[in-house]
């Protein structure tokens, strides 16, 4: 029996417009991903990619100047697009949570750890004080932070970044959410410190049964962490599939380079490969394939059109003219968000 | 003959309360390191906060004075330069620093921010300066008709390559590289990297370079040297060290390091705890609150730097019993073998 | 509340909004910009465009009143005061009053406060705290008592109010600035300027006063209005520019006698021109503000 997808994003697009509706920013164009309960997916893009701003999409907390103007999001069957404010804060923080780059901007400097960490179990949950307190002591527990009792009394200002990041995860999975979405997490912490950090996450997505999603530019932390990835550039996903076949067999020539601009520690003293030209200005497209410009195998097509995402394995996602099938005697298989 | 040597460097700071309460303590940032920089070659310095490594940089450059120690430059100690000898050691040694959108002057001309190391050391006709500028671009890859622009009509990447062209005009030695590609979009980083070793071929370039990318600091550097807590606790051939590394830090912060394909399988080594505060270092060996390998010993006394097999570690682990017993040799004997 | 017909659509502009949009030509605000600029205009040309002349009256034609109200005549447009003076020619040359002792002490207050402003940011230290402590103690005085403490003492003259005016009002640019010279020497490229061997003053010079000429042009916009309005105050006060001179603030004094005998024209005109130079002012200010503001962030 396979189990319907947690997530289903369909054809979703959130666009930027200007104040006086000139300008307009395709910040997510036509993006589907799909995750299973438990599953980590790793979304990978730099900057002006969109991985943010759909992090945002998802939760549905976008700044005002953002629309959502197309698709669905599928949580548990049912569509995030089309629920209403009051029926969005009862999923953020309960069903989905959302964990952010920076733990001191996330925490409010003003309340203790305690209070943080029971607001969620009191909003959602309407728990008195004294309980929420309770479990808040067994929620800094789970994420090892030592001698909870006292931390709960506490202050942010008290805490260093990598147990303020601890608590940021803590405050997610107070009201065991079905998913958890990371943006950066781990970016301004240490790397001994990120390297306990991850451990707890995956050993919490274990024990509760979470699904993750990574959004992040290290390809090490997909390497790392991740079943599924997916690689976005200029708002569009222009990769997706299971980790290992992507990193062993890359379909789209963004990812292949990406992964080859990378150092690695086992390397001799080779020249890396760089990427030329700049990541591109998404109120500024080029007509066709957003990447074309950069593109070291780009044909005369790319310029002209841009690639619809094509299947060139079972679970693999590639938005490539590359990627096509060949016409002939093959049937031509084009991947639609509803395969 | 080493471009830079560094001798038992400390930078203490006094941590005051208010404007005239008493002294809260010292804050060893740097505390007793030594290392050199060999001619066109590049030492890399790794370790996490507090660890003193941004320290170790501002030292070098001049944006501190030490509290003790010495830095010798051509053989020349610091302390012991006049005015001439001092404005010499600025001309070469420049600096790249983190953020390419602050490292440039907003509100002046790329060819002026380029020119201006120059028009402040030499007396040199404007059509030298400029002529200077263009070959400076040219050498970063950048066009001509980039002297005339201001500095938010470039990305990123290109801005950093300004400050590489910025720091290249006064033909130095030595270039103090911090964290010169973390603010960068990954898929620029390999071309400002590729930038800087084509440069060091070309120009015999020394580079000191300190970035918490591991892969990126074994890639890039000849000699790798680990801090903690004020501290070197490793020194030696990048590549070696990353692969086999002796002290129980530098295993755990290469453990890590992310890796860089899903299979590659690393052995785990997880620290506990957190790094310590450098206003309260822990006794004898600073790491021993966290390391797995801790005996009795590293409790009350701090391990010295010891020759291992053409590796500079300090860690009791290698030094058992002295040199009779079988253990390392220490420091000097290293370096007056070489 | 967002329903999901209404997440799909874009949005277009509501006709209200793009009324008031249609004001501004490209994002400038046009209506302070070209109150302020007559005003302006009016106080270069005062000579050519005044009817009359504004320090001499008639005194057969005392307080008559504007043209549109019985009594009144086409010769004394705005009416004329109690010494049988043209109001309009009083305004005019009041403009000019206005206009230089505005943006003189405005300027004058900016060089100060500015100049202070960088050298104890920078410098730090027993500077910094010296020239703090003296804004601090300039602060706690009510800037309209030390205005007119100082104005009775060396004496009533243009050039005079303009002085003590930027001698009141430097102190709050130096707070300013001050705070950002703080955070932008912490930035990369002053450090790099250190490190290609600039001396302190080429660094305040070519790095710190460029980056806050901009914050300081905004707070001069601002300053403005205060300015005049302490310049009225002044004047309303009998302490400011001395008569025959006309300023709007005298002119405030001298018509209030007026106001209870029905004579308003003596009043709501000086304070109308007053009121509309400052609002000017604040506007222009305010867009400048927001302006600048981003293009500081991408620094």
């Amino acid at each position: 029996m396979t189990a319907a997808p947690l997530l289903e994003l369909d054809n979703l697009s959130t666009h930027y417009v200007s104040a006086q509706g000139t300008r307009i920013v395709r910040a997510v164009d036509e993006v589907s991903l799909r995750l299973n309960a438990g599953e980590t997916l790793g979304i990978v893009g730099e900057s002006g990619s969109g991985k943010s701003t759909l992090a945002l999409t998802i939760l549905r907390v976008l700044p005002p100047a953002a629309r959502i103007v197309g698709g669905r999001m599928l949580f548990e069957g049912e569509d995030l697009v089309a629920k209403s404010d009051a029926e969005m804060r009862h999923i953020r923080g309960k069903r989905i949570a959302m964990i952010l780059q920076d733990p001191m901007a996330s925490l409010n400097p003003l309340f203790t750890i305690g209070d943080q960490v029971a607001e969620p179990i009191r909003v959602h949950e309407g728990e008195r004080r004294a309980t929420a307190w309770n479990r808040a002591r067994e929620l800094l527990r789970s994420v090892r932070i030592p001698s909870p009792e006292t931390r709960l009394t506490q202050y942010p200002h008290e805490m260093s970044g990598g147990m303020r990041q601890r608590i940021v995860g803590a405050i997610g999975i107070s009201c065991e959410p079905r998913l958890l979405i990371a943006d950066e997490p781990t970016t301004s912490l240490d790397l001994t410190i990120q390297a306990q950090y991850l451990n707890l996450l995956r050993d919490l997505q274990q024990a509760h049964g979470l699904a993750l999603i990574f959004i992040t530019h290290n390809l090490g932390i997909v390497a790392k962490m991740c079943d599924q990835l997916a690689v976005m550039y200029a708002g569009r996903v222009v990769e997706s599939g299971p980790v290992s076949r992507i990193f062993n067999a890359p379909a789209h020539p963004y990812t292949r380079a990406l992964l080859n601009s990378i150092p690695r520690m086992s390397d001799s003293d080779q020249r890396l490969v760089a990427i030329d030209g700049q990541p591109p200005d998404l109120s500024a497209l080029p007509s066709g394939c957003a990447f074309a410009p950069r593109c070291p195998q780009a044909l005369a097509r790319c310029r002209d059109a841009a690639p619809p995402p094509f299947a060139p394995e079972e679970g693999r996602i590639a938005r490539c003219w590359l990627a096509e099938p060949s016409a002939v005697g093959g049937d031509f298989r084009v991947a639609s968000g509803a395969a | 003959m080493h471009v830079l040597e560094a001798a038992g460097l400390s930078k203490h700071f006094v941590a005051r309360r208010g404007l005239f309460g008493a002294d809260r303590g010292v804050v060893r940032a740097v505390d007793g390191i030594s290392f050199t920089i060999a001619r066109g070659q590049t030492l890399g310095i790794v370790g996490e906060s507090g660890c003193g490594k941004t320290t170790t940089a501002k030292l070098v450059l001049g944006l501190e004075e030490p509290t003790g120690g010495s830095i010798r430059f051509d053989g020349r100690d610091l302390k012991e330069l006049d005015a001439t000898g001092r404005r010499y050691y600025r001309k070469s040694v420049q600096a790249v620093f983190q953020d390419p959108y602050a490292s440039l002057n907003p509100r002046m001309r790329i060819s002026a921010i380029i020119a201006e190391p120059l028009v402040q050391n030499e007396q040199l006709p404007a059509a030298d300066v400029r002529g200077r500028v263009l070959e400076m671009l040219d050498m970063v890859g950048l066009p001509a008709r980039a002297a005339d622009l201001f500095p938010h009509e470039f990305s990123g990447g290109q801005r950093q390559r300004i400050a590489i062209a910025r720091a290249l005009a006064l033909s130095p030695r030595l270039i103090v590289l911090d964290e010169p590609v973390s603010a960068l979009d990954v898929s620029i980083r390999a071309q400002i990297l590729n930038l800087l070793r084509d440069l060091q071929a070309r120009l015999g370039l020394s580079y000191l370079f300190i970035a918490h990318d591991l892969a990126a600091v074994a890639h890039m550097s000849h000699t790798i040297a680990v801090m903690y807590l004020g501290k070197i606790v490793e020194t030696g051939e990048a590549k070696a060290l990353a692969n086999a590394p002796k002290h129980p830090y530098t295993a755990a912060l290469f453990s890590a390091a992310l890796p860089s394909h899903p299979d590659e399988r690393r052995e785990e080594i997880i620290l506990p705890g957190e790094v310590p505060s450098p206003l309260n270092p822990p006794s004898g060996c600073r790491f021993h609150p966290r390391c797995p390998h801790a005996m009795a010993r590293c409790a009350g006394e701090e391990p010295v730097l010891r020759g291992v097999e053409a590796r500079i570690v300090a860690c009791h682990l290698y030094d058992r019993g002295g040199e009779a017993n079988g253990g390392a040799k220490p420091l000097e004997a290293v370096a007056n073998a070489e | 509340m967002s329903t999901p017909a209404d997440v799909i659509r874009l949005p277009t502009p509501t006709p209200r909004f793009a009324a008031i949009r249609a004001l501004r030509l490209g994002d400038v605000p046009m209506v302070p910009l070209l109150i302020l600029g007559v005003i302006a205009l009016v106080a270069v040309f005062a000579n050519q465009l005044a009817p009359h002349n504004p320090e001499i009256g008639s005194l057969t034609a005392r307080f008559k009143p504007p043209f549109w109200v019985t009594g009144g005549s086409t010769e004394y447009l705005l009416g004329t005061d109690q010494l049988g003076r043209d109001v309009l020619s009083r305004l005019i040359f009041g403009a000019r009053v206005s206009m230089v002792v505005g943006f003189t002490a405005v300027i004058f207050a900016g060089v100060l406060g500015t100049a202070l402003g960088i050298v104890s940011g920078y410098l730090g230290g027993w500077v910094d705290q010296v020239i703090m402590r003296i804004t601090d103690t300039w602060l706690a005085l009510p800037a309209l008592m030390f205005a007119i403490f100082l104005a009775s003492i060396v004496g009533p003259s243009m050039w005079n109010i303009v002085i003590i005016l930027g001698l009141v009002y430097w102190t709050r640019y130096a707070r300013v600035i001050r705070g950002e010279v703080l955070s932008l020497k912490e930035r990369e490229f002053v450090r790099l300027a250190i490190v290609a061997g600039c001396s302190k003053l080429t660094i305040m010079r070519r790095h710190i006063l460029p980056n806050v000429i901009n914050s300081a042009v905004v707070l001069g916009t601002l300053m403005l209005g205060v300015v005049i309005i302490t310049e009225a105050t002044l004047s309303f006060l009998g302490v400011g520019v001395p008569p025959p001179q006309p300023a709007w603030g005298l002119m405030l004094s001298d018509g209030k006698q007026g106001l209870m005998v029905g004579y308003w024209w003596l009043t709501v005109f000086p304070g109308g021109c007053i009121v509309l130079m400052v609002l000017s002012a604040n506007l222009l200010g305010d867009w400048l503000r927001v302006k600048f503001d981003p293009q500081l962030r991408q620094l």
